[in-house]
């Protein structure tokens, strides 16, 4: 999972001037490839901008990943069964796995590993506001799969068809992957309006209340407040609209609801036979930015807890290279 | 500058899919050595069994063609159409050959 369409750097770094004669006719290049449907390669030339631009989507996209696998892990040694056991800690694994592909690709373009790193841990870079909720049951965890990693497929699966061919490479990899988490979720959700007691379906009608919203919310601002989204369009970076893709995932998750029995906590809710949409009511926007500014409720934990491993991970990173450095001294002085 | 500050190296990893079919670059990660390279390559990139062999090198060792030079190393075979078999037109009685 992850992505949030975080369009949310407020035009910081708008579009600076060409400078040169080349410049300009390098970019005209680059446009037109572009227009063409031709993949963008690391090595290729590139518009400051694109990279820029790039490297702060593809590096937050990881970020949210990393951070991603906290609230769950949460779960790991709680869950209820074996089995349910082994499914979380395959799809955190998963979620590992898939930040290790995004930093990667950002890494293509001249970044560094340890630069994003600090990125996150200085606080600095964004991951996806989702995370900086608190999961306080079993239930979050299905909820989490159907709802949080649902919204995260339908912005990706979009993204595989990014200009930025490693992008869109590790996002068709990252796609092939995440459907299983969707599907899990909603599964385990199933079992408990099912098979469960009155408490546990009021436990899944209560997570659902919890996690709707911050979901419908993961797809970014609105497009009228998304500052870069035309640039990003046009660079294919973006393929569709915040609005549309939220759109496409109410629509979803309505009928979603239905087979789970659960009600999504939104009295505007209303299907519009005139444009084929249900209609949904108005976002809390204010909620979400004051997440993205660090006032959600387990920013500072989630923070915390991934400086925290970072650094109690150091001794076993430099074991490792130290170790690293003497067998291959060793293997000289042999040869 | 401490030697926690130090990244590990990258490496690029390949993977053949099933025996029979060559490897295939599928991405790269860090790693502090080959052995653990392997190892690593192993749980990020074959967790279902997308594999039966993985390779890995030092992403450094690479030496790739310049994308500059696409054209002037690339087009020159566009215009030899008959090195593909479809340029020669036979009898119908013999063209499975």
């Amino acid at each position: 999972m992850y992505t949030q369409a975080m369009d949310t750097a407020r035009s910081d770094d708008a579009r600076k001037p060409v400078r040169s004669a080349e410049d300009l006719r390098m970019e005209e290049r680059f446009e037109a490839r572009i227009a063409e449907g031709e993949f963008i390669e690391p090595r290729d030339w590139m518009p400051d901008h694109y990279r820029k631009t790039l490297v702060r989507q593809i590096s937050q996209h990881a970020h949210s990943e990393v951070v991603g696998m906290l609230p769950e892990g949460n779960w790991i040694t709680r869950a209820p069964t074996l089995k349910r056991k082994a499914i979380l800690l395959a799809k955190v694994q998963d979620e590992g796995g898939h930040g290790l592909y995004l930093y990667c690709a950002a890494e293509t373009l001249g970044t560094s590993r340890d630069e994003m790193l600090e990125a996150l841990h200085s606080g600095r870079a964004k991951y996806s506001s989702i995370f900086n909720y608190p999961t306080l049951t079993w239930a979050d965890v299905g909820t989490i799969g159907w709802l949080v990693d649902g919204a995260a497929i339908m912005n990706q699966v979009p993204i595989c068809r990014c200009s930025y061919g490693p992008y869109a490479r590790a996002m068709i990899r990252i796609c092939r992957e995440e459907s299983f988490h969707q599907r899990q979720g909603f599964e385990s959700l199933l079992t408990m309006m099912k098979e469960g007691t009155d408490a546990q379906r009021a436990m899944v009608q209560d997570a659902v209340n919890r996690w709707w919203w911050p979901s419908i919310m993961m797809f970014g601002p609105p497009d009228d407040q998304s500052p870069n989204t035309a640039q990003s369009m046009r660079w294919g970076i973006k393929r569709i609209s915040n609005d549309e893709l939220r759109q496409k995932f109410v629509d979803a998750a309505v009928e979603q609801a239905k087979v789970l029995g659960v009600t999504p906590p939104d009295r505007d809710l209303k299907w519009n036979a005139e444009r084929g949409h249900y209609d949904f009511g108005t976002i809390d926007w204010t909620e979400f930015w004051n997440v993205i500014a660090g006032h959600g409720p387990c920013n500072r934990e989630r923070l915390a807890a991934r400086v925290k491993a970072w650094d109690d991970g150091a001794w076993v990173r430099d074991a490792a290279m130290a170790h690293a450095r003497k067998q291959s001294s060793q293997h000289q002085e042999a040869a | 500058m401490s030697e926690s500050r130090q990244e590990w190296p990258l490496w690029e990893v390949f993977v053949r899919s099933k025996s029979g079919l060559d490897h295939k670059h599928c991405g790269s990660l860090h790693a502090p050595d080959a052995k653990m390279a392997i190892q690593m390559a192993r749980d990020v990139y074959t967790r279902r069994q997308e594999g039966t062999s993985v390779w890995v090198v030092r992403s450094e060792h690479i030496v790739a063609s310049d994308p500059g030079d696409k054209d002037m190393y690339f087009d020159p075979a566009e215009d030899k159409v008959y090195r593909h078999p479809t340029f020669y037109a036979l009898p119908k009685a013999v063209d499975h050959m």
